[in-house]
């Protein structure tokens, strides 16, 4: 049981890293159709910058000489690299895809890849082959709950995560700009109808699923803090899985699609040699999709594609 | 001239499905453009919207400004030109209540939002009791009501109304013809396209007649229920 409960807090974490992901996966292609392959990356992009805003408050702490607390610097860290690559996501989404907005599908896919490229080699030109390390901010308690290891790390990027989670899914409960967002999903070509500014709410959409992924990719630099160029690929699939798995645009779909990734993935490589993870792990969303093809919450696209 | 339309050529993949369109509506009229199918009349529509693409050497203006200078969102938000798109369109997975809403996205006249929802509800009391309701869950009459409603909301001075009677019993169609002309007494100037010829004359004050992509008759709505040719071929006879 406390083996169990034990695993149950790292999946929980992973899934927490995943679901962040998913999300802006899932939002992006839920809206505009559209598979952003360079997701991944941005997730690394946001790290980087969180690297680099982390870095840059704490010289500017010690230089002006005021002391400001690890965790005050963590959540300006946050919330300042969660502001720029939200830009991040609106360039590429402006750039890259807007012009692509009416060609095939398979050609705004390529793009997305190539725009993963260009940011990791990017990266690399613009940092070198030289691994950086994410700043340590907080020290590592460790609590032991009935025999349960729990670390403080682990409590606040779930908990982080959630909040997250939460925000978002009020603001497309809530707002008019949700609103918005829902109705492109259901049939976009007939939002301009209302009024409403489509090609604002498609960089809006680039901007939050990029902010997720920054937060993502900081709160994994918390846990483990080498960041390398090519971070996001992985991740980048993996989050790719759990949007499809949660269904076309679902938001509650996306976030426990992205925890039953972590917690498959943990608990397969609890029973079986870790070595076989992936390959057990993947096997088994496999077979789930073939039972349920739209996933947990999806429907098909509907609506016709034209007014 | 509320709306004037010059020369109004639209292709479709260089097919062209509008040949010069010329016509125009006066501020609070209620107009209408009969035609087979294929015509062009949501087409025609379409290009006011700015939905799609207009050829060189057409003008479009809307209470004097150059229509062609506004994307598809802005003719609705600045200019006030709403449309209901053929086979209605709603957003079904958003309630009654969030259908109207969208409408007023851009609207920043929060009393006056107040004041045009109460005369939607009045005139439809139906989607009043509805409110919570996913719309796609709606009757086709239901649709249809919510589908002028959330026209009207979305802030109009003139309406675009793409075959509103298609799909509605009788008796549900004169009601919501009737439901126009409350609108229309409300200073909404409507414009509908419908290949129902007798209903729609019956209910406009003037009409154009639209065939193969060009207006070939226009008249006041008595005279083209008289003559022989629209009789004929669209009145049966
Ligand atoms: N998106 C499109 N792509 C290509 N051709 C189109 C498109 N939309 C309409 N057309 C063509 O343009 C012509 C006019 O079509 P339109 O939809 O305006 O006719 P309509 O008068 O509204 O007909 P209906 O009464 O059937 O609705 C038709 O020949 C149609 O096939
Ligand atoms: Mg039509």
């Amino acid at each position: 049981m406390v083996f169990f409960f034990q695993n149950l807090v790292n999946a929980l974490q992973w899934g927490s890293f995943y679901a962040l992901i998913a999300l802006g996966y899932s939002m992006v292609y839920g809206i505009l159709m559209l598979f952003n392959f360079a997701h991944g990356d941005i997730f690394m992009v946001g790290a980087y910058i969180g690297f680099g805003v982390a870095t840059g408050i704490t010289a500017l702490a010690s230089f002006g000489a005021i002391a400001l607390p690890n965790w005050l610097i963590l959540v300006l860290t946050i919330i300042i690299s969660m502001f720029l690559t939200s830009f991040v996501g609106i360039l590429v989404e402006r750039l890259g895809y807007r012009p692509l907005r009416e060609a095939p599908r398979a050609s705004a896919a390529i793009t997305g890849l190539m725009i993963g490229i260009i940011l990791e080699t990017g990266n690399l030109a613009l940092l070198g082959a030289k691994r950086v390390r994410f700043p340590s901010l907080i020290e590592t308690s460790t609590y032991n709950i009935g025999g349960v290891f729990v670390t403080n790390k682990k409590i606040m990027i779930v908990v982080v995560s959630l909040l997250l989670m939460f925000a978002l899914h009020q603001f497309v409960r809530r707002t008019k700009w949700g609103m918005a967002m829902r109705a492109m999903a259901f049939d976009y070509v007939v939002v301009p109808l209302m009024g409403v500014p489509i090609n604002t709410i498609a960089a809006m959409t680039f901007a939050i699923g990029s902010a997720l992924a920054a937060a993502a990719g900081i709160l994994f630099g918390v846990a483990y803090p080498v960041l390398d160029p090519y971070m996001g690929i992985v991740f980048g699939w993996k989050a790719f899985v759990a949007a499809i798995l949660g269904g076309r645009g679902s938001i509650l779909g996306a976030t426990l699609a992205g925890f039953l990734l972590g917690f498959i993935e943990i608990f397969v490589a609890m029973i079986f040699p870790s070595t076989l993870r992936d390959l057990i792990a993947y096997s088994i969303i496999l077979l789930i999709l073939a039972f349920r093809p739209h996933g947990f919450f999806g429907e098909p696209y509907s609506a016709r594609l034209r007014l | 001239m509320l709306l004037s339309v010059k020369n109004l050529r639209v292709s479709y993949d260089n097919i062209r499905a509008l040949h010069g369109v010329d016509f125009q509506i006066g501020e609070g009229e209620i107009v209408c453009i009969i035609g087979a199918n294929g015509a062009g009349k949501s087409t025609t529509l379409r290009a006011i919207s700015r939905m799609v693409p207009v050829e060189e050497g057409t003008e479009m203006t809307f209470m004097d400004q150059d229509l062609l200078q506004y994307s598809a969102d802005k003719v609705v938000s600045k200019l006030g030109i709403s449309h209901v798109p053929e086979g209605r369109r709603l957003f079904g997975n958003l309630t009654i209540m969030e259908n109207l809403k969208l409408a007023t996205f851009a609207r920043k006249d929060k009393e006056k939002i107040k004041e045009d929802l109460e005369r939607v509800f009045d005139i439809f009391p139906r989607l009043e009791e509805r409110k919570p309701q996913k719309s796609g869950t709606l009757s086709g009459g239901e649709q249809q009501m919510l589908a002028i409603g959330r026209a009207f909301m979305s802030g109009r001075k003139i309406m675009l109304l793409d075959e509103p009677s298609m799909g509605l019993a009788p008796l549900l169609m004169l009601s919501m013809f009737d439901a126009l002309k409350e609108l229309n007494k409300e200073g909404a100037t409507i414009l509908l396209v419908e290949q129902n010829a007798r209903m729609a004359l019956q209910f406009a004050q003037r009409g154009y007649v639209l065939e193969s992509g060009s207006l070939v008759l226009e008249g006041s709505s008595e005279e083209l229920l008289a003559n022989p040719e629209v009789k004929n071929a669209y009145l049966g006879g």
